[in-house]
């Protein structure tokens, strides 16, 4: 491939990486006043850049487009960073279809959830350590995606992991939440961990093949020069490629390192739908494509990735279906979607795992601000069971996330359907009936729990009524993201219509250069055009299942005495596992043998007894000094006998 | 006959005497009397010496050596006097304000 | 003849004295002895031909030095039953005996070394004399004989200033 520089790239992550920096000085300057800096100095700095990234994005993106299809490839180099032997990494980024369809998502979906947040967050008085905080996860997000080696993406990925960590315990006075943003940060270290080892791994492979490098595009023509099919490549591919997954599980809350996200909801509502469903958790889907010719060559990864998918799905989804908090729903939605990703990821049709990633970002972005805007005008009420009949009181609000839960239940003419249902066909068309047939019962859960959240917030009668009194439609600045985003989940499903809707696959071309393009099918269109509308009308039953319990002025109570409902309202038990079985033995080995044990008995002893020994040396020593004359006498006449004694030696030798 | 051996002999003997007299004795004076016989003790091993090599120079360090005697007997006798006025005491042990 | 036994007695008397010196309880006593030692010293000076030096030795040591000893011996006035001895001397003196084996070793040693026989003959007639030191003094060691004038003088303004202090 050609080789063309830009000097405009490293724009789009230094803009909001200045808004960061600026946002933080006014931070610290007024970090003593009462109410912090100026609102319209920090809004300004802090939504302008992500918009102006934005702007370049788009002109590169239509730069990149007005290239050939072969030559779409634009590099920026800053210099170097490391350079060692063999080994020599620079900071290095790199425009190709993927990274442009990605930095336009961050960039646009982040600048309307700067904007929505300027509203939501305008009564608190850590306004500009948010903008700080979110400014600096857009940089690092555009690091992770533009990086054309596995180091500089895996700055952009710890970047991500500390902002959320910052941003999910932001009110961190409250102790929950401040645990709240811990779990996260450990469960993603976890993973980084296995991210690492695929790095050393991959590094010390290539280095006695040949030349080290951990750059993108030379590991893909390394692999591609390895004996296709012998023992070796694939060995070696699916070492590294699931040692890649483990990081992606970590940081996309796959089962089981899943356990984060929802407690993430800790953190502000405009926090969990860019980070926690429109960007961060994605990242794991896009290092895997990034990385596809790994999993090119391994079978065995491809099938580990897709039923990881499938099984975190299916699992997340049936946790949903019995969950009180609105924003846990959609937090358990986030998961379950991601799985769907890897299973698209998986099978080997990236650009569908891509399309969904996209399609995604939309809705749940969307989603996560309604019910911002939901909780806002509640009064920070969050429990479903205390709302309802909010249809009349927030008209936008409704509209918007109506569409919302349309999209992500795969209604047509709504974007989830399309890349939810590539997804299927996919896995179908790959011969992984199981993992279809799993995924399929999962869409049915999703959209029964999503409009069962719906239809609970929106509709019937209003059960908590002083909050309903002084409910309220949101300001401008956070209702016009969600019409905005409400139009792009209507709208960019058709990006991607495949064929067999008369549709040219646009999205999927975009990103063949990348990661290839799976057409064609060894099953007769009839077929797929079946899948279709089978998936359409699990779709409506869990719509219409919904409906019929949950919409009525007096909805259903739950089975809450149900052994089964107990299972899934605890999550599965998940955590209390963990703590069990891994937290509280490292506490406790922590506390007897790195504490008392270490710590204590040899550190402490060897520091305080040391002075002692020195202590009893000069106390032996002291008794010298005994203030008579004559002995100090004796000892100079032991000094000079021993500097004769000497000399006579010396002496005695020579003749 | 006499040669330089003997009267190196002499000096030692002499200087052990007086190594004896400051280590073993506890009144101050005779500390001080047995310093000086140290120092002569040197003083014959020097003129001996400048005589064996039949120069002079032994001589005037015996000369200096006399002089800084009877400088270090002046004031080390007028501390004596003062040791003695605050102690009322000749024990050289007495005097351990130096002691740990 | 005469040389060897006139040296054999005045070392005797000079150690003698010394011994006598460190072992009595008076201290007038051993003041005395101590003129008796530095008297039989000074013979042997002269044995060396050291003329200046022996005169010397008995103007400045047996006589400033051993006075001023005197003196200051009786100024005190020490009591009898102030004066101790007996259990003080062995073991300290047996100690230092032992620490100055090496010493005495050394010297022997060099002792052994040094080319056996007499002394050379002299220079010249006028080795020792008080012409001879005195020209080799003021031509070779100048700097020195103004150094020690200052060292005495000091000595004289210290003794003044700790003598004064105590009127």
């Amino acid at each position: 491939m050609d080789l063309h520089t830009t000097s405009l790239l490293v724009w789009v992550p230094l803009l909001p990486l200045l808004g960061s920096i600026c946002n933080g000085l006014l931070t610290l300057v007024y970090a003593k006043s009462e109410h912090g800096a100026p609102r319209g100095l920090v809004s300004a700095i802090a939504v302008g850049a992500p918009v102006l990234a934005c702007v370049i994005a788009f002109t590169l993106f239509a730069q990149l487009h007005g290239l050939a299809p072969e030559q779409r490839l634009m590099t920026q180099s800053l210099g170097t960073w490391m350079q060692a032997g063999q080994l020599k990494v620079g900071m290095d980024l790199m425009l190709d279809p993927l990274s442009a369809l990605m930095i336009c998502v961050v960039t646009g979906i982040g600048s309307l959830i700067h904007l929505y947040s300027v509203g939501y967050m305008g009564h608190d008085r850590g306004f500009s350590r948010y903008f700080c905080y979110l400014n600096l996860f857009t940089f690092s997000m555009l690091v992770l995606v533009l990086g054309q080696n596995l180091p500089m993406m895996f700055i952009g990925w710890e970047g991500v992991g500390v902002c959320s960590y910052l941003l999910i315990g932001f009110w961190f006075t409250d102790i929950a939440k401040a645990n709240a943003g811990n779990k996260a940060f450990i469960t993603n270290r976890i993973g980084d961990f296995g991210f690492l080892l695929g790095i050393f791994f991959l590094f010390a492979f290539t280095l006695h093949h040949g030349g080290a490098t951990l750059d993108f595009i030379r590991l893909q023509d390394f692999f591609h020069s390895m004996p296709q099919g012998a023992a070796i490549t694939t060995t070696v591919a699916t070492t590294a490629a699931l040692l890649l997954f483990i990081g992606a599980m970590g940081k996309s809350a796959q089962v089981p390192l899943h356990v984060w996200l929802a407690d993430a909801m800790a953190g502000p509502t405009p926090v969990s739908a860019l980070i926690h469903a429109a960007t961060m958790v994605t990242a794991g889907v896009y290092m895997v494509c990034r990385t596809h010719f790994l999993f090119d060559l391994s079978p065995l990864a491809q099938i580990v990735v897709a039923s990881m998918g499938t099984l975190t799905a299916l699992f997340a989804a049936t946790i949903a279906i019995t969950q009180t908090d609105i924003k846990r729903v959609l937090a358990y939605s986030t998961v379950s979607q991601l799985g769907y990703m890897f299973v698209g990821a998986g099978v080997g049709a990236y650009s569908a795992g891509m399309f969904h990633v996209f399609t995604h970002a939309f809705f749940k972005a969307l989603l996560f601000l309604g019910a911002g805007s939901v909780i806002h005008a509640m009064h920070e009420e969050q429990n479903i069971w205390k709302m309802g009949g909010l249809k009349a009181k927030m008209p936008v609000t409704y509209w918007t996330m109506l569409i919302g839960c349309l999209a992500i239940s795969g209604i047509p003419p709504f974007a989830g359907f399309f890349s939810k249902d590539e997804i299927l066909w996919q896995a179908f068309n790959h011969h992984h009936h199981v993992i279809y047939g799993l995924l399929l019962l999962t869409a049915g859960i999703t959209a029964y729990y999503m409009w069962r959240m719906f239809f609970l917030t929106f509709h019937g009668t209003a059960r908590d009524h002083h909050k309903f009194e002084h409910a309220h439609e949101s300001p401008w600045v956070m209702s016009l993201p969600l019409v905005v985003l409400a139009a792009g989940s209507a709208v960019v499903g058709f990006l991607g219509v495949p064929h067999l809707l008369g549709g040219s696959n646009m999205f999927g071309r975009w990103l063949e250069p990348v990661v290839g393009l799976v057409e064609g099918s060894s099953y007769p269109t009839s077929l797929e055009m079946n899948l279709m509308i089978t998936s359409v009308v699990v779709g409506l039953i869990g719509i219409g299942t919904a409906w019929a319990r949950y919409s009525k002025p007096v909805p259903s109570t739950e089975p809450t005495r149900a052994v089964w409902w107990d299972i899934l309202w605890n999550k599965y038990f998940l955590d209390e596992t963990f703590e069990a079985l891994i937290i509280k033995p490292l506490v406790a080995f922590s506390k007897v043998f790195l504490y008392r044990g270490v710590e204590e008995e040899a550190i402490d002893a060897a520091v305080n007894n040391t002075p002692r020994v020195y202590a009893g040396i000069s106390g032996a020593v002291r008794t010298v000094q005994t203030g008579l004359v004559r002995n100090y006498a004796l000892l100079m006449l032991f000094g000079a006998a021993a500097i004769a004694l000497y000399y006579l030696m010396k002496f005695a030798s020579l003749q | 006959m006499i040669s330089l051996q003997h009267f190196l002999i002499a000096s030692v003997l002499l200087f052990a005497v007086g190594v004896a007299g400051v280590v073993g004795r506890k009144n101050l004076f005779i500390v001080f009397m047995s310093i000086e016989l140290m120092l002569n003790a040197v003083n014959l091993s020097f003129v001996a010496f400048a005589r064996f090599l039949n120069q002079l120079d032994g001589h005037i360090y015996v000369f200096l050596v006399m002089a800084v005697a009877a400088a270090e007997a002046a004031i080390g006798l007028a501390i004596v006097i003062l040791l003695f006025k605050g102690k009322e005491s000749l024990n050289v042990d007495d005097f351990s304000v130096m002691k740990q | 003849m005469l040389t060897t036994i006139l040296f054999y007695l005045l070392a005797a008397v000079m150690i003698g004295g010394g011994c006598v010196t460190i072992t009595r309880k008076q201290p007038l006593a051993a003041a005395l002895s101590l003129v008796v030692s530095f008297m039989a010293l000074s013979g042997l000076y002269a044995l060396l031909t050291a003329q200046l030096i022996a005169i010397l030795q008995i103007l400045v040591y047996a006589g400033a030095i051993v006075a001023l000893i005197v003196f200051v011996i009786m100024l005190l006035n020490v009591r009898e039953q102030d004066l101790t001895f007996h259990e003080e001397l062995v073991p300290q003196v047996g100690v230092a005996a032992i620490a100055l084996l090496p010493v005495v070793g050394v010297v022997v040693a060099a002792i052994g070394r040094l080319p056996a026989g007499t002394f050379p003959p002299l220079t010249g007639p006028d080795y020792g004399s008080i012409e001879t030191v005195g020209m080799f003094l003021y031509q070779h060691y100048t700097f020195v004989f103004e150094l020690v004038s200052v060292l005495l003088t000091v000595a004289l303004a210290g003794v003044v200033l700790l003598a004064k202090r105590r009127i």
